[in-house]
């Protein structure tokens, strides 16, 4: 009966293996595929990128950044499912960070700690309280509901730096996914960063650094990350909005901005830039599915001019970390917090090409080399 | 027509934080055909409490949703001309969050 109401509503075979009835127009190739093919094709792939990048050793000790969300999630279930099939012999961890703000994160840490328990793998949560000594909630209460964003990106990603070094791993992974990537070749295109645009298509970053971290979801779309686990049933759903809290007032800034934060971002540089988005992400045509992949590959191929001067990376004189300043961002913003001053560190900087009004962007400093630990690169 | 809504990803934010939703849609015209694109501006009176443009631009959802007719993908059933029969389950997920 089921079957007859399928047939017909014009649903066609699998073209991959033509035995079971397609459940999915995949958003990367515009096959029709059924379940089972597309969980063996979207494993394959990330497989490929894996060995082909060869981004894990044997024996490496490996934290996933875990937030809650989709990608981490869905990260985490795939690197373990696949750490076992292939036998990569990693020692894997999640690595949370808790900001501190109430009625949001906890929900998703809640999702991690059931992580935790389904994929039987070690958690370790990294609060900013315990790293800095001020939650989300007490710096929105100093500064108000501007520039959060700011202070929350340049700490997190500390934060995941730090989380790591104490659990004395290999190598970081994250879920940043190919949307994330198109959109922030884009971004610093727009921006004239050349400094961040030529690092931020590399699958792995900082090599040379003690904890390198890479990226399995580069070629990985956003919209399959999604697809995946709805259609494996017993992989419970990422990040229950369940508000068990009174949440406080970031807990809606921080919703909303998540879900607008595509069309926030490219909004602030030109309109014709967010129709570009919407398209690549609606791909209803054909050649604009490649969109995506194509705006990583551009990045990739970017070459800078061997004349060029490039910020150099040192070191923070104050907590060690790396900047390419005398105190790291992370430093500064503290510092502008526990003195009382909170605009210091943010602001527009003097002769920057975007005269945009973006709140959420970091902007100390008189040029590129002052936007080390930016919101973008994380 | 009885319909099971579901809605995820956030979208339940827009109805009330529920996310299950059990209906019963009045066709316009009084026939027993009902599409998609009758029921998405069903849902947008009736369900969606605030900011509509987070569900539908237009016509159709908003770019970054994804609709399930009975688990599969709107897509390869004809997106909004997908017509529906009683106790069909529609499910919408917003790729629009962090990761």
């Amino acid at each position: 009966m089921e079957e007859e109401k399928k047939r017909q509503r014009g649903v066609r075979l699998c073209c991959l293996c033509n035995e079971r009835r397609a459940s999915l127009k995949r958003p990367k190739t515009l096959e029709h595929i059924c379940r089972e093919c597309f969980y063996r094709v979207f494993e394959d792939e990330i497989h490929d990128v894996i060995i082909s990048n060869k981004l894990f050793s044997p024996g490496d000790r490996v934290a996933i950044g875990a937030s809650g969300g989709k990608d981490s999630t869905v990260l985490a279930y795939v690197l373990s499912k696949l750490n076992k099939t292939y036998n990569y012999g990693l020692d894997l961890f999640l690595l949370s960070i808790d900001e501190g703000i109430t009625g949001y994160r906890d929900d998703s840490l809640l999702t991690v700690h059931r992580n935790q328990i389904q994929y039987g793998l070690p958690l370790k949560v990294i609060s900013y309280q315990d790293l800095y000594g001020w939650t989300m909630d007490n710096i929105v209460k100093m500064i108000g509901l501007k520039n959060n964003c700011t202070f929350c990106g340049v700490f997190r990603r500390q934060a995941l730096d730090r989380g790591a070094a104490l659990l004395k791993v290999d190598k970081v992974v994250t879920g940043h996914n190919a949307d994330d990537i198109a959109e922030t070749v884009l971004l610093n295109i727009l921006r004239g960063d050349i400094a961040r645009l030529s690092r931020c298509t590399s699958i792995i970053t900082g090599e040379d650094a003690p904890i390198p971290r890479c990226k399995p979801f580069k070629y990985t779309y956003e919209k399959e990350i999604v697809i995946y686990p709805f259609f494996i049933i017993h992989l419970l759903p990422f990040f229950l909005l369940l508000v068990l809290a009174i949440p406080s007032p970031l807990y809606y800034v921080c919703i909303f901005q998540e879900a607008r934060l595509l069309f926030h971002r490219m909004h602030l540089f030109s309109k014709c830039i967010s129709w570009f988005c919407s398209r690549v992400h609606q791909g209803f045509r054909e050649n604009q599915v490649w969109a995506i992949l194509d705006i990583i590959k551009s990045g990739e191929n970017f070459r800078i001019s061997a004349t060029t001067k490039m910020p150099e990376q040192g070191t923070c004189e104050r907590c060690g970390y790396i900047s390419s300043q005398k105190w790291c961002k992370a430093c500064v913003l503290l510092d502008g917090l526990n003195r009382g001053l909170p605009k210091l560190g943010i602001g527009r900087s003097r002769g920057s090409i975007d005269g945009c009004k973006d709140r959420n962007e970091k902007n100390g400093g008189k040029s590129i080399e002052s936007k080390q630990c930016g919101t973008l690169d994380f | 027509m009885k319909l099971t809504l579901e809605f995820g990803g956030g979208l339940e934010l827009l109805c009330d934080s529920k996310k299950i939703h059990n209906v019963n849609v009045e066709q316009q015209n009084g026939e027993d055909k009902l599409t998609m694109k009758d029921l998405l501006s069903w849902v947008r009176t009736n369900l969606i409490k605030e900011r509509p443009e987070m569900f539908m631009k237009g016509d159709t959802v908003r770019p970054g949703v994804l609709v399930l007719v009975n688990d599969c993908d709107w897509e390869l059933s004809g997106q909004l001309s997908t017509s529906l029969e009683e106790k069909d389950v529609v499910v919408f997920i917003s790729t629009l969050h962090g990761g």
